[in-house]
């Protein structure tokens, strides 16, 4: 690694078919950075961020995260090759990602959904998982539903849920796509909460969302996506009070 | 008009109680049919995971068998299974007593078994397929997201879940397996029909032992039914909260399908 950058995406290129959904995105992030990725649907947002863990792959250009290059391993003699499932996975276990719809797997108790990847993945015993797992729960304020199935929370509370299940393996990086767009409004809260907390914590994440008050509140930059391209990044002072870019302007004066 | 004379003792008497020979024939049918749908399930499985493989060759393999086993008669099949070797390579697959492990079994149980273990495999293939087709995408990226590999994830994760999905469908497949095996008498096993059928010939009273051997069908697939429902109540733990679960879920089921909830 010659930076210290946890995120170094540089020059992404991904196209489905015909239609070329990111043209050329460069984002670097830093340790313990806040990074809220906007912009209209279509923009390549949650694209973007899925290649960030090889969920999709990339066409060219080159993904850096935690010193990985994100589908790729070394071969022989120095070279790159293409990454083995095995090491993919070993790559993606260190980076957390929450989905818009949480995913929990609805045949496990909360408790068990937090346990599994740090038993079955990591190989740690049943009492030291099941331990982390409850300091967990007590973090997203949800020790009560430890044993509960998933179809019996609500959706903030499953995706807290979902949360303390990517915090359990201990990642180095926090990815959320739209955590909060499957959600109902009056949960909306608890789950920003929880995020915001993790940000104070120092945990590095990357944030597609379209939740302007806590891209305003909790990051330190803002990432404007439009057209498979960032069109404009900064702070958020700078974002939300002096945007320098038209369609910018016209998200923002949608959206707000 | 002749009235039909049906011999309500000797149905009764094919009955109450069946005989050794019927019990016999009675417990192969259902030994059979266990074991076949079994060996159709594990059949089943590793068809509808080669159909998911990267590797053509595998997926060709699958359809290959999916297709012939599913558009050919099982009867045909068993005939084949049972004397396609000596007839086309002149040695017998299935020698009349075959010797496996401790157990020395009928050459034709054997054949037939093996003969609906396939067939059913061909069915069972499908059926899982649909299953892990019905899981959702998300349940394999939520695995992979935190770093668990194709195979763990498959087993721990999405094939649970297909499960729920391919239980009903397995349920019927079941069904059918119980009756299916008198296909057997074809190769003169002496399951339940052919028993049945071996009666019939020596006191030309088709009537009484064809009603009777119905009724036999129908006790097993009964049974079948409670046992199925009890399964899949089991199965659907996970739609109840866990903090209600207490007692025996077998118990419990039992009573309410007898006590009519």
């Amino acid at each position: 690694m010659d930076n210290d950058y946890i995120v170094d995406a540089v020059d992404v290129h991904k196209r489905f078919g015909k239609v070329e959904v990111l043209k050329g995105v460069t984002l670097q992030v830093s340790l313990r950075e806040v990074v809220c990725i906007i912009g209209a649907s279509g923009s390549g947002k949650t694209t973007f961020l899925r290649t960030l863990n090889a969920l999709e792959s990339i066409d060219s250009g080159s993904i850096t995260v935690h010193g990985h290059r994100v589908g790729f391993q070394d071969g022989k003699n120095g070279t790159l090759v293409k990454a083995s499932e095995k090491h993919l996975a070993a790559v993606r276990s260190e980076i957390g990602f929450v989905f818009q719809r949480f995913n929990l797997w609805p045949h496990m108790t909360a408790l068990e959904n937090i346990i599994e990847a740090p038993m079955r993945v990591r190989g740690v015993s049943r009492d030291e998982a099941v331990a982390t797992a409850e300091d967990l729960l007590a973090r997203v304020q949800l020790s009560d539903k430890r044993d509960v199935y998933p179809g019996r929370l609500s959706g903030g509370q499953q995706q807290r849920v979902a949360i303390a299940r990517s915090l359990a393996m201990k990642p180095a990086l926090m990815l959320f796509d739209e955590p909060t767009s499957a959600l109902d409004p009056e949960t909306i809260g608890e789950v920003l909460d929880v995020m915001k907390e993790l940000a104070l914590g120092g945990m590095t994440m990357v944030c597609v969302t379209h939740e302007m008050g806590f891209a305003r509140e909790v990051s330190d930059r803002v990432v404007m996506m439009d057209g498979g391209v960032i069109i404009e990044e900064g702070t958020p002072e700078h974002f939300f009070t002096n945007p320098t870019h038209e369609r910018t302007r016209q998200f923002l004066s949608k959206i707000l | 008009m002749i009235a039909i004379a049906f011999d309500w003792s000797t149905f009764w008497g094919y009955l109450l109680p069946p005989d050794e020979l019927t019990r016999n024939a009675l417990y192969l049918t259902l030994g059979i049919s266990v074991v076949a749908q079994c060996f159709g399930v594990l059949f089943g499985l590793i068809s509808a995971l080669m159909q998911r493989s990267k590797f053509r060759v595998l997926r060709l393999i699958s359809g290959t068998y999916v297709w012939f086993f599913r558009g050919t008669p099982v009867i045909v099949q068993i005939f084949f299974i049972y004397f396609g070797a000596n007839l086309f390579l002149g040695f017998d697959l299935f020698p009349r007593d075959a010797n496996i492990l401790w157990f020395s079994i009928n050459g034709a149980v054997l054949a037939g078994t093996v003969a609906l273990s396939i067939n059913e495999g061909a069915y069972m293939s499908e059926i899982v397929r649909a299953g892990i087709a019905a899981v959702d995408r998300g349940q394999m990226e939520a695995a992979k997201t935190v770093g668990m590999r194709q195979t763990l994830a498959m087993r721990r994760i999405v094939l649970p879940q297909a499960a729920r999905v391919i239980l009903p469908p397995l349920g019927n497949e079941f069904n059918n397996m119980l009756k299916t095996t008198s296909l057997l008498a074809f190769i003169s096993v002496r399951e339940l029909f052919q028993d049945a059928e071996i009666r019939y010939s020596s006191s030309f009273k088709p009537a009484e032992y064809f009603a009777g051997v119905a009724v036999l069908y129908l006790f097993l697939t009964t049974l079948w039914g409670f046992v199925q429902k009890a399964i899949e109540h089991k199965f659907s733990e996970s739609d109840r909260d866990a903090t209600m679960e207490s007692g025996n879920w077998a118990r419990r089921n039992l009573g309410r399908l007898i006590g009519g909830h």
